[in-house]
């Protein structure tokens, strides 16, 4: 099973997080919920492994990272 | 008195009255099953073509007028094959392959059903549920006549039961008053609402969704092409679905989703109901309403469905909801099942705990449909701001971007499951075997020569050698398989080869794969039949 990467892994940090800040600009909350939304299965559908996914859910839900999610 | 709860399509079976009601004492009858909707009757036929004595009592003159089922999967109809009426039921019905979904006006998917070569059946069929139901009655009618111990009852309405250790009494009612009969096992087949689990006290859990969908059945001359067309908020019915759906007799099932909270009266009144189908298909096309009702729609199954000699099928044993088409289909593979294991038990070949892994095998099945029908009534019905949100991303990347229409869902429909994990199954002994084949799988069908496959598979125990010597049967008390040779040639070969040079499998009377190996092995197909006839 393929591990979810929880350590620093994105090059230019700050550049991604500048760019996220700037793609909800001037959004609604209701258009913000939106965009997120899309992003995920955007984002879902290039990594392409559920294994991944469900970790990933995990974490996001406030799991510490595991290996194996059934031992959350 | 026994009243209509609903009207008919078709009188197939008048009340009569029979010698027992005037008999003195209880007649016992091996297998009595109480329900001739579909599911009943094609268990009576099963049984009835094996030589068991079935006797199904219904509680009307004939099958339902109004079309439930449209759908029917290619497994059913291979099922239907194995009993006699397929064929009938493909000369009626619509084939179709094309699924294109809209949001508003807009295509933003599609999908064909495009049906992998070389099975003698298509992937779908659209039939109206009462030819479905008549086809099998008149297949009845025909296996009576060439001797078939089937006997239908109509108008002969369960009211009590008495469980007994290795009997049930049943208390029926007719328009001559009651009487009372004996079965050695019975089987429940009587509807979701099932008066027998009632009577038993026993559960149905589950979800039940909340929202309504209006049926039309309209008949017009259209030359709308033979596709399933389905809307998410069109302009005609807006911030809900719709859909569309080609059937014989230039009948069209037109569904509306509604919502939850709607006055159902005012909702069917014939007008409102017009006005909402010129909403879809025009101005101009002249129809008629053929059937219109509203429905609302649950998920939901018994704990067990066999409980000692009393056994639920069909609806009465879980409830899907319609997106999938997996209500009836679901209910034939129960029969399909159930059937030959009854026989074995009632012939005394095979001890009365192999009607436990029919629990087992079609339980597995049941929550696999559950679990798509849910997963399709949850998309078509968000239950909360989470699920709206998730939808509407998923519609609007899905107009421009392929990655996401496979995640439109508006019903996955029916594929029969896989007994992966049975008791009846031998562990897999075939490297290099095809995964779609593997023991537990319903057999694909394959072009042997100029006929297909399942045509050859004829409802006994099959031991299929491809490429290897076998022996022309192989037995150990209680039951046999009968060996077949056949060429393993193209198709055939690519679905039960794979990279192997030869296979032998045993095959199931239901035409699930129970065992396969690289070639023969007396001990090995020996312990394979006895595990696959619950005979250990
Ligand atoms: C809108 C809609 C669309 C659907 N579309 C599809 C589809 O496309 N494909 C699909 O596969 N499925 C579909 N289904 C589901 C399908 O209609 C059912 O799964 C199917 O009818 C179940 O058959 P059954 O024989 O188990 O029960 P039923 O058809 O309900 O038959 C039960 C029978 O038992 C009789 N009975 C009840 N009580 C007694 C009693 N006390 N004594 C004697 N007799 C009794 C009844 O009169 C009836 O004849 C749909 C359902 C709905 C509502």
């Amino acid at each position: 099973m393929a591990d979810l990467v929880t350590t620093p892994n994105l090059p230019r940090t700050d550049d991604f997080y500048a760019a996220l800040l700037a793609a909800h600009e001037g959004l609604s909350e209701a258009e913000m919920h939106d965009l997120n939304a899309r992003l995920i299965l955007v984002l879902a559908n290039h990594i392409g492994d559920l294994d991944v996914l469900t970790q990933a859910l995990a974490v996001a839900g406030g799991q510490r990272a595991t290996t194996d999610p059934t031992k959350t | 008195m026994v009243k209509d709860r609903y009207s008919l399509a078709f009188r197939l079976y008048p009340y009569e009255r029979v010698a027992e009601q005037d008999a003195d004492s209880v007649v016992r009858h091996p297998v009595v099953i109480v329900g001739g909707g579909p599911i009943g009757m094609a268990l009576a036929l099963d049984l009835g073509k094996r030589g068991i004595p079935a006797l199904v009592l219904d509680d009307h003159e004939g099958i339902g007028k109004g079309s439930r089922a449209i759908c029917f999967a290619k497994r059913t109809l291979e099922i239907c094959d194995r009993l006699g009426c397929g064929q009938a039921m493909v000369d009626k019905g619509v084939v179709w392959n094309l699924g294109r979904v809209f949001k508003d006006t807009e295509e933003i998917y599609s999908f064909n059903l495009l049906p992998e070569e070389g099975h003698l059946r298509p992937a779908f069929i659209n039939l109206q549920q009462p030819y479905f139901e008549r086809f099998l009655v008149e297949e009845i009618r025909a296996a009576q006549a060439a001797g078939a111990p089937i006997e239908i009852r109509g108008r002969n309405r369960v009211t009590a039961i008495d469980r007994q250790a290795d009997h049930t009494r049943l208390e029926i009612d007719t328009p001559d008053g009651p009487y009372a009969i004996e079965a050695d096992w019975l089987v429940a087949t009587d509807g979701a609402n099932s008066p027998i689990r009632e009577m038993m006290g026993l559960g149905f859990e589950g979800r039940i969704f909340e929202d309504n969908f209006l049926i039309a059945d309209i008949r017009m001359e259209a030359d709308f092409p033979t596709e399933r067309r389905f809307w998410f908020d069109p302009p005609f019915n807006r911030g809900e679905t719709a859909l569309m759906h080609k059937q014989p007799d230039d009948v069209w099932r037109l569904d509306f989703q509604l919502g939850w909270n709607i006055d159902r009266r005012a909702e069917l009144d014939e007008e409102k109901v017009k006005t909402r189908v010129r909403g879809m298909i025009g101005d101009d096309i002249p129809f008629e309403l053929v059937w219109t009702s509203i429905y609302t729609f649950r998920c939901c199954t018994m704990a067990d469905y066999v409980h000692g000699r009393v056994i639920f099928a069909g609806d009465s044993a879980h409830q899907v909801s319609p997106f999938g088409a997996r209500g009836a289909n679901g209910g034939i593979q129960d029969i399909d099942n159930l059937g030959w294991k009854l026989a074995l038990v009632l012939q005394g070949r095979a001890p009365e705990s192999l009607i436990d892994t029919y629990h087992t095998e079609r339980k597995h099945g049941a929550l696999e449909n559950i679990k798509n029908s849910s997963r399709s009534a949850d998309f078509l019905t968000p239950r909360s701001p989470a699920h709206k949100l998730f939808r509407e991303a998923v519609l609007t990347l899905a107009a421009d971007h392929a990655f996401a229409r496979p995640m439109v869902n508006s019903g996955r429909l029916s594929v029969p499951c896989t007994y992966d994990g049975s008791p009846l199954n031998t562990e897999d002994g075939l490297p290099g075997g095809p995964e779609r084949t593997r023991p537990g799988s319903p057999c694909p069908d394959a072009p042997v020569g100029e006929s297909f496959l399942l045509s050859h598979l004829n409802g006994e125990f099959i031991l299929l050698g491809l490429n290897a010597e076998i022996p022309n049967k192989v037995e150990v008390p209680g039951v046999r398989a009968i060996g077949m040779t056949l060429p393993a040639e193209g198709l055939l070969a690519d679905r039960y080869l794979g990279d192997a040079p030869s296979a032998v499998y045993l095959i199931r009377p239901d035409q699930h794969v129970a065992a396969r190996w690289p070639a023969y092995d007396a001990a090995a197909a020996q312990a394979a039949l006895k595990r696959a006839a619950g005979l250990e």
